[in-house]
């Protein structure tokens, strides 16, 4: 028997009994950035391979998204932190051995080229809003400057996009102290994921029907990706040390397992490739939009349980006897 | 590079949690959070057991990931030394730094939100002293000094007794020792 108990009251909120610094929030902002990631890397990709006719949608319109979905998304991320005043702070120094730090001045650098994105197609995609930017003078002169540059726009888009959808699987594998999360293919898993998603909401949106069509294919592709990758860092956590092989233990027959393999596996990979085969080979449309729906479930679910399961997973085990709820029926003092 | 140690005698350690105390006094430290604590562990099977208390905190480790992990620089090392401060002024609450520790030693204080720890009282330290866990711990088997210094107290006892350092294996060179 090997028993550790703690003697003295440890109740310090958000950390026992076991890690729980981060909920919905992150795991929120986690997808959404992905998600942004994709539809940039998606967007750029139609435009360099001269997709205009077969994708009008991913071509012109997809980018808009881009930065709605991600303010969405650092808003929760925001909602996140302790001490929100203080939020500045990300931004007066850069710490070159900190992931998240990369992460923060990623996001600044993204918004702008997101926006010269947006630009070089918005007088084909939405000629409304083309026509209010074009009454401002400048407006007009950076529109037709992003339509001249179209393409090394596109080129420019796509490695900080990547570095959009990989640094958030970075940033978590980078944590030596939760096992869990320890493996090398965790950015790019979230990168593939990300552009999972990206094309899921295309099918999802887009109405012509060579553009589904192309993007069904597309998400197969990245699904079939994602599998690998998936069975990837589950190879290397059970290949790790005594720590790593427990931490897998969470999703083989603990606490996350169902979460696993039934959320994010069955419901967000494996369900929509079958329905895409399906779809692609013509034996059933009637369950169309469902597969891309399935997709973005997968997408958060997995984000969500990576999330818990990587914090659950730790070096030290403690069996705590205090309970917490005993401090509430202290009498008031002071 | 000063770097301090704890160096802390399982053998006499009774686990009553005077340095539990004492730490919330020194440091003000809000109801419901603790910056240290006591672990009991026991060992072998009946009637054959080995029963070993440890005081633990924040190992104040040379290689403290919560360091290279913070995204402000909020978390750093004191002056030069191995003791692991958070300046709150820079600190986001993000909690990466809580992730990052193998220890779980750090804490989100409330109601402020920024992100605390032992701080081996550097406060104390800089004037000399010792740390208020270690000069209040009633059986005297709580140690602080410098391990540069060959002739201290820590040096010593290491020296002279087998000794262990929490999960070594995280690579994080922890700088609180236990006497075994």
């Amino acid at each position: 028997m090997s028993e550790e108990l703690l003697v003295t009251a440890r109740s310090n909120a958000l950390i026992d009994p076991s890690l729980h610094i981060w909920t919905w929030e992150v795991a929120m902002y986690l997808f959404m950035g992905g998600l942004t990631a994709g539809i940039m890397i998606v967007a750029a990709l139609m435009t360099l391979r001269n997709k205009d006719q077969v994708a009008p949608f991913a071509t012109s319109r997809l980018a808009l998204l881009a930065p709605i979905v991600l303010s969405i998304g650092m808003t929760t991320l925001f909602l996140d932190l302790e001490h929100k005043l203080f939020v500045y702070r990300f931004y007066t120094s850069f710490q070159i051995t900190s992931p998240m730090s990369w992460g923060a001045w990623i996001l600044i650098v993204v918004y702008p080229i997101s926006v010269l994105q947006i630009l070089s197609t918005v007088r084909t995609g939405y000629s409304s809003l083309a026509a209010f930017i074009d009454r401002l003078a400048i407006g007009r002169l950076i529109t037709d400057w992003c339509e001249r540059n179209r393409k090394e726009i596109a080129y420019a888009v796509v490695p900080f996009a990547v570095a959009l959808g990989i640094y958030t699987g970075i940033l978590l594998s980078a944590f030596g102290a939760r096992p869990f999360w320890n493996s090398g293919v965790l950015g790019l898993l979230f990168l593939v994921s990300g552009m999972s998603t990206a094309a899921a909401l295309v099918v999802l949106i887009a109405r012509q029907k060579s553009e589904k069509e192309l993007f069904t294919a597309l998400d197969l592709v990245l699904i079939f990706a994602e599998i690998a990758l998936v069975a990837l860092s589950l190879i290397s956590l059970a290949s790790g040390s005594g720590q790593h092989i427990e931490a897998l233990q969470s999703v083989m027959g603990g606490p996350y397992t169902f979460e696993f393999w039934i959320l994010f596996v069955a419901v967000g990979l494996l369900i929509p490739a079958l329905l895409e085969i399906l779809e692609m080979s013509g034996i059933s449309k009637s369950l169309a939009m469902l597969a891309p729906v399935l997709v973005l479930i997968g997408g958060y679910a997995l984000r969500q349980v990576v999330l818990d399961a990587g914090q659950e997973s730790t070096w030290t085990n403690y069996s705590t006897q205090f309970n917490s709820e005993l401090l509430q029926r202290l009498p008031e003092t002071e | 590079m000063t770097t301090y140690a704890m160096v802390i005698d399982t053998k006499t350690c009774i686990g009553c949690g005077d340095c539990v105390v004492a730490c919330k006094t020194e440091n003000k430290v809000p109801d419901g959070l603790n910056r240290d604590w006591v672990v009991e562990a026991t060992r072998g099977t009946y009637p054959n057991l080995t029963t070993e208390f440890r005081s633990e905190r924040c190992n104040h480790c040379s290689n403290a990931t919560c360091v290279t992990l913070c995204p402000t620089g909020a978390s750093h090392h004191w002056n030069d030394t191995n003791i692991v401060l958070v300046d709150a002024d820079k600190c986001t609450g993000c909690k990466a730094c809580i992730a990052a520790c193998p220890y779980d030693a750090r804490l989100v204080m409330h109601p402020d939100g920024y992100i605390d720890k032992c701080t081996f009282c550097h406060h104390r330290v800089d004037k000399g002293l010792d740390p208020a866990c270690v000069s209040s711990c009633p059986t005297r088997c709580m140690h602080f000094g410098s391990l540069d210094d060959p002739h201290s107290k820590v040096n010593h006892l290491l020296k002279t007794r087998d000794h262990k350092v929490l999960v070594p294996e995280t690579g994080n060179d922890p700088n609180v020792f236990y006497l075994i």
